[in-house]
């Protein structure tokens, strides 16, 4: 039973819980902005820090949590998500990669609230790139997120000293590849340093593209190339081919461990997304064109392959008004400079500062000027391309390949799949 | 009103809540797992109530016909074969260590406590923490594999967790009747026995049950199975198995060695000494005298470790990142098909099979233990 005293200090936490949920709430952005991503290690939890530190100054009434859940590319992250949309205890704001990620699941189920207002008030549908406005727009010309970061996906690494004392140079198409794997095998070195399973993934989306050309590759995702054509099948067989050229021990390496392998002179080449510049650089402190060097990946030459980080306004966010202020303030060129030099990525608002060469490193240079002359293709291990129903499977596939090498049953599965998921007829 | 009644009324009033808590947060919530795994349901329908009405179908066993047979669900029978083997491995090495550690504990040597600590510790770790730690130890490169340098021998070049071999392979289209040769193996041939030996009831009820699953198995699931099956599938008992096994035997071995322990201590030394006045050999008085006593700890081991092994995640998962078939599970099959492939209604699926499996192992001890208790009062 409650006694008096007890009713007394019920009462007190009602009026307090109240004045802190913002009963009295003012248009001034203020009260707690939760932000939900799987950023928590190295470059971009402190590029996640650094913005959160500015918009502070910015908004000193708006406390912001950081609710980062770490794990493997946000898989964890985005369990946890589910879970609290589902729960009704939607964050105020959430990371979300742009394309099928964002559209198949979060758009699809109606939870994401248009940010046109936001987009024309900054002036943003000039300074970002129309080809991305185009993934997070859906058909009524509704904009869902803004981008903080480009990615590129198809990206070699090496490390130039080593290359010269092997006698080899870097491969520009998989046929090259596969004869300078002859060569470096008599000098005992693995061509190339694979990882996990959904680094594996990552190598096959390279490879598909060096092997179709943008067009093959776009129309895997639109449903105009069949996944059993002969093509297709061949990207598998390379792949195949090119793990026979890869170090044994690939399902026990996180992608850092892959790429170090290859700066270690453990291995020739490793293809990662450009994270893994941002490691090379503020992890272990190289040099860019000195201790690493980097190329499109084998026939890719001409084609990026992107992916980009973004944050939106679910439905039913506590505190809209404080996630206003800080989509308003991610989106803009600011913001973007003090976040991608950290997190090691390039900036999606096209007037952000990256002829400045304190904040963006010679890899970046090289990077922008491809992003801006490229054709640009979506990512497959990263969310852009395809529903998360078809992606998920699909590692399982790569997994099962990587034990039976069949590139004619990958292809009929592969096939399968992308009519149970709804890509193709 | 008696006292009798009143008594009657104050136990019910008070078991009540719990009676309604149960009813409705395990066996509810197991019906609308069960509900759900028979429907499509993604995600996104969960999440809008407009795409669930316009897209959720009711589609009876279409997600367990897919787990048996699609060529994409290769997985889900990847994970199922690996949980079997894994589980009987791991029963075995958890029961043969810990009994053999308690038997040595046994000897009332000097320091048994510290031992005892130091067996049982493991067991205080999280599994997460075992798998990465003995991820690294596994590392094909520079881990164990390079023990036998220290002595001189050349370095190990087993891959252990991630090893590829594969023994005992055979195509899934024959899993109904290797099961069915099984069943016959494990409980026909027994329960017969028991009904020319003892004219046991029990015995001949499960009899007609292992008969008819046998019947079932082999006129009915074999040749659908034979028919639905697109290409040949390989499974098998994979090694990389052994690295799991090893880890988990690890952290679970003291646990059996302190139930043991524990059963052995209840063993009064009287009866020890009968059998060996009585002429009985050291191996005797185990063989004849502790082992028979020892079995009801031996079935509830079985019952614990069994379920703990058929519902494995945590372990498996931080040893092998997640997909690593060869060391695959249902519980990261489920996982990854509810989470990242945003299809509950599938994760339901695998979930209700492994909660069957669980049955399999835990219905016969409570029946068993049920039925016994009227006798003993």
């Amino acid at each position: 039973m409650l006694n008096r005293r007890n009713w007394i200090y019920l009462a007190l936490m009602v009026v307090l819980l109240l004045g802190v949920t913002g009963v009295f709430a003012q248009d001034a952005p203020s009260g707690e902005l939760e932000v939900f991503s799987w950023w928590t290690g190295g470059g971009e939890a402190l590029g996640l820090e650094a913005m959160i530190a500015r918009f502070s100054e910015l908004y000193p009434d708006v406390t912001v949590v950081n609710a980062a859940v770490a794990g493997g590319s946000g898989v964890n992250a985005r369990a946890v998500l589910t879970t609290r949309m589902l729960g009704g205890d939607p964050p105020d704001t959430f990371q979300v990669h742009a394309g099928e990620e964002l559209n198949a699941v979060w758009v699809a189920a109606g939870l994401m609230q248009p940010l046109n207002d936001i987009y024309e008030a900054n002036g943003w549908l000039e300074q970002y790139p129309q080809g991305l406005l185009d993934l997070i727009t859906d058909e009524e010309g509704n904009i869902y997120v803004v981008p903080v970061n480009i990615h590129r996906s198809n990206v070699l690494w090496y490390n130039p000293a080593k290359l010269e004392e092997w006698g080899v140079t870097v491969p520009t198409t998989w046929d090259e590849f596969i004869a300078t794997c002859a060569t470096l095998a008599e000098a005992g070195v693995p061509a190339m340093a694979i990882g996990e399973n959904w680094t594996q993934v990552h190598l096959w989306e390279s490879v598909a593209l060096g092997v179709l050309g943008a067009d093959g590759y776009n129309g895997l995702w639109d449903g105009t190339t069949s996944w059993t054509s002969p093509e297709v099948i061949s990207t598998f067989e390379t792949l195949g081919a090119v793990m026979d050229c890869a170090n044994e021990d690939m399902n026990s390496l996180s992608w850092q461990d892959a790429s170090q392998r290859v700066i270690n002179g453990e291995a020739a080449f490793n293809i990662m997304g450009d994270w893994a510049a941002g490691y090379f650089i503020a992890d272990l402190g190289l040099e860019p064109n000195v201790d690493f060097g980097w190329a499109a990946s084998p026939g890719t030459s001409g084609n990026f392959i992107f992916l980009s980080d973004t944050f939106g306004l679910p439905v039913g966010s506590p505190n809209p008004t404080a996630v206003n202020a800080w989509l308003s303030f991610i989106g803009s060129a600011e913001a973007q400079d003090i976040f991608n030099p950290l997190k090691g990525s390039l900036p999606a608002n096209t007037t952000a500062d990256i002829g400045n060469a304190d904040l963006y490193n010679a890899y970046f240079q090289s990077a922008y000027t491809d992003w801006t002359s490229n054709s640009i293709v979506g990512s497959l291990a990263h969310g852009v391309v395809a529903a998360p129903a078809f992606s998920n499977a699909f590692a399982g596939l790569i997994a099962s390949f990587q034990g039976d090498g069949d590139a004619q049953s990958i292809a009929a599965n592969a096939a399968l799949l992308a009519i149970q998921t709804g890509m193709a007829q | 009103m008696s006292r009798g009644s009143k008594d009657r009324m104050i136990a019910i009033l008070m078991l009540s809540p719990s009676v309604v808590l149960l009813a409705i947060f395990v066996y509810g919530f197991i019906g609308s797992t069960a509900y759900m795994s028979l429907t499509n349901l993604s995600t996104q329908m969960q999440l809008s109530e407009q795409l669930r009405k316009a897209q959720e179908k009711f589609i009876g066993l279409g997600n367990y016909n897919s787990f048996m047979t699609s060529p994409l669900d290769s997985r889900f029978r990847i994970g199922f074969v690996n949980t079997l083997f894994f589980t009987l491995l791991f029963i075995l090495v958890c029961l043969v260590v810990g009994l053999l550690l308690a038997i040595l504990l046994d000897q009332k040597i000097k320091g048994e406590s510290i031992f005892r600590t130091i067996f049982l510790f493991p067991m205080a770790l999280s599994f997460v923490v075992t798998g990465v730690v003995w991820r690294w130890l596994f590392n094909q490169n520079s881990g164990i594999n390079l023990l036998p340098t220290l002595v001189g021998f050349p370095a190990g070049t087993f891959a252990w967790h991630t090893s590829q071999d594969q023994i005992l392979q055979f195509d899934w289209v024959n899993f109904p009747i290797i099961v069915s040769i099984l069943v016959v193996v494990i409980v026909v041939l027994p329960s017969l026995w028991y009904i020319v030996r003892q004219r046991s009831r029990i015995a001949m009820f499960i009899l007609a049950l292992a008969l008819l699953a046998n019947t079932y198995l082999l006129l009915i699931a074999a040749p659908g199975l034979r028919s639905a099956m697109v290409r040949p599938e390989t499974h098998g008992f994979n090694l990389a198995l052994l690295a799991v096994v090893l880890a988990a035997g690890w952290q679970m071995s003291g646990y059996t060695m302190a139930m043991y322990l524990a059963g052995l201590r209840g063993i009064s030394e009287e009866l020890r000494e009968a059998a060996r006045v009585d002429g009985c050999t050291e191996f005797g008085v185990y063989r004849r005298i502790i082992f028979p006593l020892l079995a009801p700890i031996t079935l509830s081991a079985i019952i614990i470790l069994g379920h703990i092994s058929l519902k494995i995640f945590d372990l498996v998962y931080s040893m092998g990142g997640g997909d690593l078939l060869s060391i695959d599970m249902p519980g990261m099959f489920m996982w990854f098909e509810t989470y990242r492939g945003f299809l509950p209604a599938r994760g339901a699926a695998v979930a209700i099979i492994m909660l069957l499996l669980v049955a399999v192992v835990i219905i016969p001890y409570l029946w068993s233990s049920l039925r016994g208790e009227p006798e003993n009062e």
